[in-house]
């Protein structure tokens, strides 16, 4: 059974569809990057997913179970996270209060997932005290990766975790990415830099005006010279 | 010496008892703000009600305090924060709660929460009448007088203002305890610093409000009480409190409640040092200044009728020199 399997997504903001009939499937140890121009409808996908914003037709289902329109609250009972691109820390609390936040429904695990988040991400484990609103870009982006997995989530979509950060930590976010999918999670996200993002994964997804242009592998998806020529810019 | 403790009683220690009263206030009227966004102008009126409750409680027990030796409004003192916080969240059910449900702006909410102060001070004229009353029901203040060695003029500290001193540390100290260690509080502040992140970690928005509600009514409570207790319980107490409470909490930056506390005593010192007789201080200069220059017998630089006019112009000063207070603002 796939980790996330969504059919036909239909969906959009007050009553205007952005999606029209998204297809996706991520298996548990996977990756899967989702690319395309600017108004494809890939954060949307992601929102309509996490229950931001509503699913008018289609299905989408988390291990099997159907989950169109579940509150972002129910969801993350359910194991999944989402690291929003903007306004995705608090920025009063300090980083171990960020990542106790994460761990709210679940407060027991917290000293342990902070030990493990601590290893994937070094430098927040000596800028715990500190408020992250202080941090540069790219610690808020560890930051708000930490907080969202406190909660050992099975599933975590990134909308475009990249964004705005220099070459140095794009390379250092990649990196963290693959090794929380080593440590078994799935993973699912929104990428600018396509071809860095395809590298990586196991599953891309090429969308253009709310539908799928090209559903293969990372790897197929960045020798493909029409993805290469219309997505990658040549 | 004398003109010094002078000084200590009308300005030190009236200072300290305003400020506290609207550092207590001003935190109540700050948190429902970082959490709830919109100014809630019944505050001064909750205030009032919980003094109202104390009173009552004092009238149908006058001797509960002789029993541990503390004024009885005092011992009443928690019931009364209990039933004042529970009224809080009763009045949010069903005033606020159905306006949030709606979606609807702010100002609506702060329009709202004007019409709920009307009521109140509506309910507790019909109950409590128009007049001054008491909260020393068959018993008296203590006033404590401290002779300082060859002085002639002694320290003056009432007993409420000695509780009202150790209960605002206990309160202020217990609020940065909650918000900085507990889970709730740091919920709080999450909810406060970043609404949408907070649900998306399973943070209860309800339970949050319902939370603010209880600390900022039982809060309000205490500072209604303890007021009335070294002044008197009026009902129309809440119109010399409103503009104060408000003016703390913009000048310390809203939604920051340590801002509110420094700009409660900042606005408290500002009142009472507008009002105080420099003219006290000076006199003993008198022999040094020439002739000519006679001290006049008042030297205040407003009169007491107008004290209410300071945090008036605190406020506007604030509002156009630095808008966001003193502290930044808008965080927890």
């Amino acid at each position: 059974m796939p980790l996330l399997e969504a059919s036909d997504v239909h969906g959009g903001y007050g009553g205007m569809n952005i999606l029209n009939g998204v297809n996706m499937t991520i298996e548990a140890d996977e990756i899967g990057v989702i690319v395309g121009p600017n108004g494809a409808g890939k954060s949307t996908m992601l929102k309509a997913i996490f229950g931001l914003l509503t699913v008018t037709a289609g299905e989408i289902r988390l291990r099997g179970e159907l989950i169109n329109n579940l509150s972002p609250h129910r969801l993350v009972e359910m194991g999944m996270g989402f690291v929003p691109q903007e306004r995705n820390i608090f920025p009063g609390l300090t980083v171990e209060e960020n990542l106790d936040m994460g761990a709210f429904l679940k407060p027991a695990t917290a000293p342990r997932m902070k030990a493990q988040i601590y290893d994937i991400f070094p430098p927040l484990r000596d800028k715990r005290r500190q408020p992250a609103g202080e941090l540069s870009g790219g610690q808020r982006q560890m930051v708000a990766m930490g907080r969202a997995m406190m909660n050992e989530p099975g599933m975590l979509l990134l909308d475009e975790p990249t964004a705005g950060l220099s070459p140095r930590y794009m390379n250092e976010i990649f990196e963290r990415i693959r090794a929380i999918n080593a440590a078994g999670v799935g993973i699912l996200m929104v990428e600018q830099n396509a071809r860095q993002a395809l590298g990586i994964a196991h599953r891309g997804f090429v969308l253009a005006a709310g539908q799928n242009r090209f559903t293969d592998s990372g790897e197929a998806l960045l020798n493909d010279p029409r993805v290469a020529r219309s997505f990658l810019g040549g | 010496m004398n003109e010094l403790i002078f000084f200590f009683n009308y300005v030190v220690v009236a200072g300290s008892v305003t400020g506290s009263i609207y550092a207590i206030g001003a935190i109540g009227v700050t948190l429902i703000y970082s959490i709830l966004r919109f100014a809630h102008f019944a505050h001064a009126d909750m205030m009032t009600l919980g003094a109202f409750i104390a009173l009552l409680l004092t009238m149908a027990f006058p001797h509960a305090g002789d029993v541990v030796g503390l004024p009885t409004a005092i011992v009443m003192l928690p019931l009364s924060m209990a039933l004042t916080s529970l009224a809080a969240v009763g009045i949010d059910r069903v005033c606020y709660q159905p306006l949030r449900a709606q979606g609807v702006r702010p100002i609506v909410m702060v329009i709202a929460s004007l019409g709920v102060a009307l009521m109140l001070q509506g309910a507790i004229r019909l109950f409590a009448g128009t007049g001054a009353q008491s909260l020393y029901v068959e018993a008296r203040k203590a006033i404590f007088r401290i002779e300082l060695p060859g002085v002639a003029r002694p320290i003056v500290v009432t007993e409420p203002q000695l509780i009202l001193f150790v209960l605002t540390v206990v309160a202020v100290v217990g609020l940065q305890l909650f918000l900085t260690r507990t889970r709730m509080g740091k919920a709080m502040r999450a909810m406060s610093d970043n609404p949408d992140l907070a649900r998306a970690c399973g943070i209860n928005t309800r339970v949050i409000i319902t939370l603010t509600w209880l600390i900022a009514g039982s809060l309000a409570a205490m500072a209604g009480t303890l007021l009335s207790l070294d002044v008197a319980f009026k009902p129309d107490l809440s119109f010399f409190l409103l503009l104060p409470i408000f003016a703390a909490a913009i000048v310390g930056g809203v939604g920051n409640p340590w801002g509110a506390i420094a700009g409660g005593f900042l606005v408290g010192f500002a009142e009472t040092l507008a009002v105080f007789n420099w003219a006290v201080l000076l006199r003993p200069l008198q022999a040094m200044l020439p002739a000519w220059l006679e001290l006049p017998n008042n030297l205040a630089l407003v009169g007491t009728e107008y004290k209410i006019v300071v945090p008036f112009f605190i406020l506007i000063a604030v509002l156009v020199w630095r808008p966001t207070g003193l502290f930044k603002g808008k965080v927890i």
